[in-house]
């Protein structure tokens, strides 16, 4: 089943018209002794009927967020998702078409992309942002790239290791080859100290980059820390989470230069870690270094407002050799999922659902430390995320509670040396008091077991 | 013809000595390929350059080109209107139409000697099939 | 008739105390103050404020505005705009799917493991290659995770190895990829369509490191000459990458790791179908052969007995291209795509996808010139040269035009060998009836007055925008009047 529609008539008459007697005469060029003399070792066909059920048993193999309580975050979150979202964005007219180089056909998807950057740019209180990038990672690695052409300095890089470690593991990776060396500040407070960054600062670095909440959790002193950059000449690059904003000071109000995002939580689902969204803002005055897609306001010949891709040239398929950035395709569907999601929750919306956020998570820990032995581990103001201290193992720990039904939380151990015995736990707007409840108690329970355990 | 009072490079700048400072601009050659300027991104005065290296670039609607300084120096002067409207780029390039000027590290009287002389980009120009 | 709602700005729609979505009552106390106010916002941000039917009907009449594959033929050359099945929308949605989290332990995840788990050993099995990453999110991560993997692979072996040699019919992302790599990127000529071999014997030398090669090519070539091409570069010790953007001509018929490649990207969402988006997503995983494998991106999914887990433990990986595991929801609908034609079903695509292409090229070889001859693989470049010469019609007015009949345009001014360009790729999934009207609609426009064709398109909402002013002054987003 290849949904391929011409008849056996029809190729016949294909083949006449081409002048070859048989398909296999089309792939001459092809020399015998490169060609694959057998079938493909891959599985046979299978009808709708058959595949539907094999990826329903594959699905039902896995634990997610539907048919367990999740509190797991670390760049990922269970935000809810309002059904205009999907409604929208399952338009095929949305979803299957390309990139929008012809604007005239295209102004459905040109204008979403005006929009998206607009309300990006009102959310980060930014003056422009582009269509899009990968996901988070990338977005930071892109950011750092983009700092370097701003600045000028090839240099270094200060990185917070509150940043989030598969965001600082993307960057060295991309560096890798290229002049800008990183110099990770260490957080042991569970945030990034401004006299770490002090001391670490001078006019050969082009940015600091922190993430704020950062993967704790934690607030940064974001506006100390801008004032520092800004008195050597650096820029501050900051990781948001665009759910914070509904209460928190927005990165264009604190100093940031460039503000980037997993845009994830803007009405994308988890998906085991993609396609998400990368988000980017900056300022005014960078706005032919920014990387990736931007769409512009223009007029068509008749003077009518339209919209176009513009400032192609930054583009790396048309700088080539010259370019200064990876990305090459916007995450348009996401993005598109991102305008509705802002302009359906609208200002109310979003601000609601960072104070059901930021309320539920205190509740949560004022349970859990009520409840059981357990501390949060880092005295620093939090959003939504927490970061516990355990009495008992924390893998056993998790253990004991996804039996309960509870994805728990994300144990610390694989990205921090020191945090063995920490783990971070997330509050969304759609967890309830009584999940939060049953979450602290089942808790509890696992450190009852756990000191009988240890007792015997 | 291209001006007898000049000096080239390769990529199509023209290089003026006077004094120990040199003017830079694009040749009409180079002009009259770009159509439709969006935007011209100069240095910045003060900022020191080695001869041949990338100091600014023309963006056109579909293509960037980059400004290679012909000699080394410090940026002295940049014709900044340009950025507004870079019209007297392709209207008058070797007059209204200049770009930056350097002030030249080193022996001035020198400085120019490494570009090509008026007749040998001519050839070029020739030899390119223009 | 014209949907003026739709054109408006959401911004505009705009009304102080509207709401869409509604959020519960909070059902905990109050946070007592514990976050200091030097952190707070003193408003929200000003999102707009619409109803909920004002959101759907803006978005979908906007969406109204738009061709796509499931409205219109989209014959645009190097980008497979091919069927996207319904049913991989669907399944992909399932929730023990797409509300799984990335992060959650291995055990509780062993479904979606093992679908990747058989997806990178489909992908090694189609390339005729070893091992396969599924991280990179888009081709050109792909590339650059590949050229990565390379330069680690040589630094290994002690050889500094600093230039990448590319051929200069092959995608601008090329060159770019190489150069965020670390790599120079040199360029070798084409001759009649195909890598010129003494450009390339005079520039491989020890410090090759890389070839990038497209085959089937941008022209829509088989490079003839692929084994002795990959013969030479692996004699001068260098590897042989293959940009796989038209794999779709190939499938089950030559695998680039039997003919020489040492490394090669797919795009998932060309060529295994994953819908476009309107620019994304994307999916671009790596194969590699065997000596490659250990530098591949972390994580692989690896098998251990019937347990599927991921192995990070990867002292020589160059590390992660991007966060998490991949792009996997556009992973899913590749995988249901396979496994829906199995091995004769992708057989089937190339040998269709190159016979409507030929097909289409036997009706438009005589009213167009194709510089490269009367015969291509699943994609072929007409050149609009002489019309431009002699009528001054330009590739950019036929395609314009086209937009007027419903039809999307083809890819133009690509490749940079080929004046005037227009490239054209039909896909499989096409019947011979759109062909043929797509045929007599190009043949026709021929024939449309330069002056009418320069105002095309004639019956959209917007024609021609302007630009040259959008670059010059952007205005990248709404402002309050």
């Amino acid at each position: 089943m290849s949904y391929v529609q011409n008849t056996a008539e029809q190729q016949a008459a294909m083949l006449a018209s081409i002048g070859v007697d048989c398909i296999e005469a089309l792939f001459a060029p092809i020399p015998s002794e490169l060609r694959l003399k057998r079938l493909l070792d891959i599985p046979a066909a299978m009808s709708e009927i058959e595949l539907t059920r094999h990826m329903t048993a594959l699905a039902s193999r896995n634990r997610n967020a539907s048919d367990s309580v999740c509190f797991l975050g670390g760049g990922a979150y269970d935000h809810f998702i309002p059904a205009v979202v999907d409604a929208i964005c399952s338009r095929s007219e949305y979803y299957t078409a390309y990139t929008p180089y012809q604007a005239e056909a295209s102004q459905g998807s040109l204008q979403a992309f005006f929009e998206f950057q607009t309300l990006i740019c009102q959310l980060t209180g930014m003056e422009v942002a582009n269509a899009s990038l990968y996901e988070g990672g990338t977005s930071v690695t892109e950011a750092v790239l983009m700092a370097a052409g701003v600045t000028g300095r090839h240099g270094r890089v200060i990185v917070a290791e509150s940043v989030h470690p598969d965001y600082r593991s993307t960057l060295k990776t991309y560096l890798a080859n290229l002049e800008p060396k990183v110099t990770e500040v260490p957080t042991p407070e569970g945030f990034a100290n401004p006299d770490d960054i002090r001391k670490v600062l001078d006019d050969q670095t082009s940015c600091v980059v922190l993430q704020h909440p950062n993967f704790f959790g934690c607030l940064e002193e974001v506006e100390e820390v801008a004032k520092l950059c800004h008195a050597v000449g650096a820029l501050l690059v900051v990781s948001f989470d665009p759910i914070s904003l509904g209460i928190l000071k927005k990165p264009g109000d604190y100093g940031a230069d460039i503000a980037v995002a997993e845009g994830q939580g803007l009405g994308n689902p988890l998906n085991y870690g993609g396609p998400y969204l990368g988000l980017l803002a900056c300022r005014e005055a960078y706005v032919r270094k920014i990387p990736g897609r931007v769409v512009g306001q223009t007029t068509d010949r008749l003077g009518r407002r339209t919209y176009a891709l513009t400032l192609q040239t930054r583009e790396q398929h048309i700088r080539r050799e010259k370019a200064t950035s990876n990305i090459c395709t916007n995450q348009g569907l996401m993005a598109l999922k991102a305008a509705v999601h802002l302009t359906a929750l609208g200002p109310s919306g979003l601000r609601e659902t960072a104070h059901l956020c930021l309320n539920k998570a205190h509740y949560a820990v004022a349970q859990i430390e009520t409840m059981t032995d357990m501390r949060r581990r880092f005295n620093r103001p939090f959003f939504k995320e927490f970061t516990l201290q355990s009495s008992v193992p924390v893998h056993s720990l998790l253990e004991h509670a996804r039996d309960d039904g509870y994805l728990a939380g994300l144990a610390l151990a694989r990205w921090y040396e020191g945090l063995e015995d920490c783990f971070s736990v997330t509050v969304t707007e759609k967890r309830t008091r009584s999940e939060i409840d049953g979450l602290a108690r089942s808790l509890q329970s696992a450190v009852r077991h756990g000191v009988r355990a240890v007792m015997a | 013809m291209v001006p007898g009072n000049l000096r080239y490079t390769k990529t199509h700048e023209w290089a003026l000595l006077e004094g120990d400072v040199v003017t830079v601009g694009i040749t009409k050659f180079a002009a009259d390929q770009l159509t439709d300027i969006t935007y011209i991104e100069l240095p910045s005065v003060g900022k020191k350059t080695i001869a041949g290296s990338a100091c600014g670039n023309i963006e056109t609607v579909k293509a960037v080109s980059d400004l290679y300084s012909p000699v080394g120096g410090e940026v002295c002067a940049v014709n900044s209107g340009l950025t507004a409207d870079a019209a007297p780029l392709t209207a008058d390039p070797y007059g209204t139409g200049w770009l930056f000027k350097l002030r030249v590290t080193g022996n001035a009287a020198d400085a120019l000697s490494g570009l090509l002389t008026p007749g040998a980009y001519q050839n070029q120009l020739e030899s390119e099939g223009h | 008739m014209e949907k003026n709602q739709s054109t408006a700005l959401i911004f505009e729609l705009s009304r102080s105390g509207r709401r869409c979505a509604r959020l519960p009552v909070s059902d905990v106390p109050d946070a007592v103050v514990t976050i200091p106010q030097r952190f707070m916002a003193d408003a929200p941000p000003a999102l707009p404020e619409l109803g909920e039917l004002d959101v759907v009907r803006h978005f979908v009449n906007l969406s109204t505005k738009n061709m796509s594959i499931d409205t219109n033929f989209y014959p645009l050359g190097s980008c497979t705009m091919k069927y996207n099945p319904k049913r991989h929308e669907r399944l992909a949605a399932l929730a023990g799917l797409a509300d799984v989290h990335p992060l959650q332990d291995d055990e509780t995840c062993q479904g979606i493991l093992g679908l990747l788990y058989e997806m990178q050993s489909y992908l090694a099995e189609i390339a005729g290659l070893h091992g396969v990453s599924l991280q990179p999110a888009a081709g050109a991560q792909g590339e650059l995770t590949a050229l990565l993997v390379a330069s680690a692979y040589f630094k290994d072996k002690g050889q500094k190895r600093t230039r990448v040699l590319i051929p200069d019919s092959a995608h601008g992302t090329n060159p770019a990829s190489a150069a965020i790599a670390g790599f120079d990127a040199v360029q070798i000529k084409s001759q009649g369509g195909y890598v010129d071999l003494e450009d390339l014997k005079a520039k491989l030398d020890d410090r090759t490191a890389v070839f990038m090669i497209t085959n089937p090519n941008t022209l829509g070539l088989f490079e003839k000459q692929i084994a002795t091409i990959t013969k030479l570069v692996h004699e001068a010790g260098g590897l042989v990458y293959l940009d796989g953007a038209n794999m779709n001509a190939i499938l089950g018929i030559t695998r680039p790791g039997d003919f020489g490649a040492d490394m090669m990207h797919y795009n998932v969402h060309k060529t295994f179908t994953g819908p476009h988006g309107a620019g994304g997503p994307g999916s671009g995983p790596i194969a590699v052969r065997d000596m490659l494998i250990p530098y591949l991106p972390s994580p692989l999914v690896v098998r251990q007995g019937d347990r599927y887990t991921l192995d990070e433990d990867r002292p020589q990986s160059i590390g992660r291209v991007r966060s998490f595991f991949g792009n996997v929801g556009i992973l899913i609908r590749g995988y249901c795509y396979i496994r829906t034609l199995g091995p004769s079903g992708l057989r089937e695509v190339s040998d269709q996808a190159v016979l409507n292409a030929n097909y289409l090229l036997s009706r438009l070889k005589d009213q167009f010139e194709v510089p490269q001859g009367d015969r291509c693989m699943h994609e072929f470049v007409a050149s609009c040269r002489t019309l431009r010469r002699e009528k001054n019609i330009s590739a950019m007015e036929i395609a314009k035009r086209l937009l007027d009949f419903g039809y999307h345009a083809p890819t133009v001014y690509f490749p940079l060998v080929v004046p005037e360009a227009l490239m054209i790729e039909p896909t499989e999934t096409e019947n011979k009836e759109t062909l043929d009207a797509f045929a007599d609609t190009l043949i026709k426009i021929k024939g449309e007055d330069a002056a009418f064709l320069k105002e095309a398109p004639h019956t959209l909402s917007r024609s021609r925008p302007d630009e040259v002013k959008a670059a010059k002054e952007p205005i990248l987003r709404w402002k309050p009047a």
